[in-house]
Order: C-alpha cells, then structure tokens, then sequence
C-alpha cells in the first residue's frame, strides 16, 4: 500500500459524504476544509468510515491528522497497511 | 398583540402518492386514478403502501439529502413549492417574521430503526452509532430541516399531533398569525412512516393493516370489505397571511380559514369516539359562525379500518342529520393514509372545488357498508353540486386526538 492508495481511500470516502464536491481538483497539501465544503460532522463521517470499513480507529485527539490528504496518507498509511 | 384578523390561504405545495403538485393530484382525484404500490419491508418482507416519487433534489443538495430525513426532504420540497406559488420571495422578505408550524403523527422511528439495523452488522458496537443520529430524530427535525434549507430566521418546530397534526399544524400557524407573532405561517403536515417497519408491524398486530391482492384497491374506506390502513408519505404545506396582508401584496388567496377545533377523546388509546368527534366538528362549525347545513363538503378522514370509519359516520350522521347540500368524500381511498400529512393533503385535495366546481368521489366503495351510509357520499365519479363555498376537513388520531379545519371560498359569493 502506498500513500497514494490511502489518498484514494480518503477521497472515495469523501465522495459518499460530500457527492456535491468536484474532486478531480483537491490539492493533497492543502486542507481539506480550505477547498471544500466539509463541516465538522463531515469529518466524523470520515472517522466513521474508516471504523466501519477498514476497521481503523482514530482517537478524537488524532483527528487534526486528517487536515490534508497529505497528512491523512502520512497518519494513516502504517494503521491501514496493518490492516491489509 | 391578539387580532381577529381574518386568515387566507395563499399558497400550497404538496407531494402525494398520485401527484407532486395540486394539478396533478387533482385530475388524478378528479378521473379515479389511485396510486399504491408494494415495497419491501425489512423483517416483513413486502407490505403496500403510497409512496411518493417528487424529486428532492429539486431544492437540495445531495449532501442535505444523505445528511437529512425523508420527513425533511418531502418538508422542504413543499415548503419551497408553497412559496412559489404564493409568490413570495424570500430574499425581500423579513425572514425572522416567518413561522414554520409542521404536524408530524412520529418522528425518529425510521432513523433509529436504521442505526439499531446498522449497529447489528456490527455485533450491536455502539461505536458504530452514527453522529447524525440524534438532529435527524429530533422532534422538530422536518421543521428545522426547512429552516436550514431556506434560510428562515423565525420560529420553527413541529406539531405531534398522531393522524390529526395536519390540521394541527394549520391550527398553530392560525394562531401564531393572529397573535402578531409571524407575518407569513408555512403550515400542514409530513409523513416518512413507511419508511419504518415498527409503524406497519405496530398496524398489523392491532389488525389494522389493510391486504389486498391489488394494492390500488386496499385503501377503500366505507366499504363492507375494508381490511385496515395502506400507509403512505407524503407533505403539503400552506402559506397562511393575514388578510389585510395579502391583499395589500396582491398575493393570489386561494381560500379563507374560517373555523377549527382540536378536542380530545378522553376514552381510549386507539379506539375512536363518535361522540366526541361530533363535537369537534360543531365546535369548528359554531367558531366559523356557520351552522351544519352551511357546510357544503366534508373531507372525511375515514382510514378504511371496519371500526373507524363506521364511528365517524356515526358522528357526522349526528351533525349534519338535515343537511341536503352537505356532501361528503374521502381521499384516502386514492393514496392511503398519509398519517402526518393526511390532513393537509386531504384538504389541498378539495380546495380546486371552489375554482372548477367539482367534488372528487371517494372510489374502491364496490359494496357500500351499511354502517358508512351516508347521504350525499360522493362514489366512483366526481359531482357538481349547485354550489360549493365551504369545506369542512376532518382528521382524527390516536390517542382520541380530532381535529376540524373549515375554509371557505374566497372571495365569498353572495
């Protein structure tokens, strides 16, 4: 698994939370919330998700690791690579 | 400040099971045309019911949509429908001066009955529970929803109200308008119940669930072979104003609200009480300043249960005794039960009698009931009555909870 892959994982999931969004033009060092529309309960869909679907856990004090898909691919490569 | 204002309808959108405007729904009253179908039904394999086919993305956006309830969505599809055709922008409009008063028979059951089906994918870990559990189950959830949506600053909840929170709902914004509370009331009722399996399962244990092998012929009130109820969604709100108000916008006054009443049972939990309808529905009719002749249609309730329909026409057998002019119809023989929405959808279903003259039938009536016979029920073809200037709505719910809304033509003829 690459950071790539997990850059994907994260845009796929926000592509079910947030189907209104153009995606093909998020900047993976940019926040998140600084080019799209994603509020806070937008964020804990994303955390949900993960639980639900790679059964990856992110405590509330890790979620500022989610930001970019920078650093949701630096945060969360080794726990989905774990999983794989 | 109290006034005695006199209150106008002057706007409705709705979305029923055979319409998604008050056009549509109206030729399809108007030509017989019915519209229930079967759908699956978690745990109980298939059960009929009106479903409703508007497009909500019309006034949403997907993200609302997945955020949101079906109650909130089919809300803000009549809402924004209901603006439209009362010709009101809300953008030179002072929104903080709008109410929105919705009746809702439940809310909460569809979304908890999905998250507890969720959590159960996953050996029932709580962890799983999602955090839009709890805004899409409050109660004022459908009410809000619209708030959100279209920006309205003033008071907003909704009215639980069982089967009669249609008219409850046009009952509240009433009265917020003559309290000087609100300038324009988005009122009526919505209904996401067949969305639940507990509301169909709930029925059925009380052998109140209608069967049928042909779903459009299941819902057919005042007849000798009713089973029980079809449950359907659906929405319809009005805008309401004060009269001086809307005439002094020009706005187009479909109707004027001249009498109500909300009385309860104090009998049962589901059983109806005749007598006590009756006397809502003479209250309504002494606080219009009419008496029972003066009533020109009545909109039954009659949800196709053998108990229930028999029981109001017990009472309107009482009230309207002498009443040659006084006709009677059914509009849940077309869609079902609406539950929330009912009321409301009953009374936008009837209104266009006072611009084309007609009164819609009640259909699937093969065998006429003879406990339901009433004089002057209006079967199987539509009629033109020599005049029609008043309509009297019922809707009745559980917990011995009736509801009597009256309108008349506007503008009056002499």
């Amino acid at each position: 698994m690459t950071k790539a892959d997990v850059q994907k994982i994260v845009l796929d999931i926000i592509a079910d939370i947030a189907p209104d969004e153009d995606l093909s033009q998020v900047k993976p060092d940019v926040r998140l919330r600084d080019q799209l529309e994603l509020d806070s309960m937008d964020f804990l869909d994303i955390v949900m998700e993960l639980r639900k679907q790679y059964s990856v856990h992110v405590p509330e004090d890790e979620y500022i690791h989610l930001a970019s898909l920078d650093s949701c691919a630096e945060y969360l490569l080794p726990k989905l690579a774990a999983k794989a | 400040m109290i006034s005695q204002s006199r209150i106008v309808i002057t706007g409705l959108g709705l979305t029923a099971p055979n319409g998604n405007d008050i056009a549509t729904f109206r030729e399809n009253l108007l030509k017989g045309i019915p519209r229930v179908t079967t759908i699956p039904m978690r745990y109980m394999g298939s059960v009929l019911a009106g479903v409703c086919d508007f497009d909500p993305l019309r006034y949403q956006k997907k993200k609302e949509v997945r955020n949101g309830t079906r109650a909130g969505s089919i809300a803000i599809y009549c809402a924004q429908e209901a603006l439209k055709s009362a010709h009101i922008n809300l953008e030179v409009i002072d929104k903080s001066m709008v109410g929105v008063y919705i009746g809702i028979t439940e809310h909460g059951n569809v979304e908890t009955e999905n998250e507890v089906y969720n959590i159960s994918q996953f050996n029932y870990d709580t962890q799983y529970w999602s955090h839009h559990h709890n805004p899409r189950t409050i109660a004022n959830n459908a009410a809000g929803e619209v708030t959100l949506n279209m920006g309205i600053t003033g008071p907003h909840y909704t009215i639980g109200a069982a089967c009669a929170a249609g008219n409850a709902g046009l009952i509240q914004g009433y009265q917020m308008l003559q309290l000087g509370e609100v300038d324009y009331a988005l009122v009526g009722g919505v209904s996401e119940s067949i969305h639940s399996f507990g509301i169909f399962a709930g029925f059925k244990s009380q052998g109140a669930l209608a069967t049928h092998e042909d779903p459009n012929k299941a819902s057919r009130p005042f007849d000798k072979d009713r089973s029980g109820i079809v449950v359907s969604e659906g929405g319809c709100l009005y805008v309401l104003e004060r009269h001086e108000d809307a005439i002094k916008r020009g706005a187009p006054i479909l109707a004027e609200v001249i009498g109500y009443a909300i009385n309860s049972d104090a009998t049962d939990a589901v059983l109806p009480n005749a007598q006590r309808q009756a006397e809502c529905i003479q209250k309504a009719i002494k606080k219009a300043g009419l008496q029972p002749p003066d009533i020109h249609l009545v909109s039954t309730h009659a949800t196709s249960t053998p108990l229930g329909d028999a029981q109001e026409c017990t009472a309107l057998r009482t009230v309207f005794a002498d009443c040659p002019d006084t006709y009677f119809n059914n509009t849940k023989s077309f869609i079902g039960h609406a539950m929330g929405a009912a009321g409301a959808l009953e009374l936008a279903g009837n209104l266009p009698s006072f611009s084309d003259g007609l009164i819609h039938p009640t259909i699937n009536v093969d065998t006429l009931d003879p406990a339901c016979a009433l004089p002057n029920l209006v079967i199987d073809k539509p009629i033109r009555p020599s005049r029609i200037d008043t309509l009297l709505n019922n809707s009745f719910g559980m917990l011995g909870i009736n509801s009597v809304v009256i309108v008349r033509r506007y503008p009056p003829l002499p």
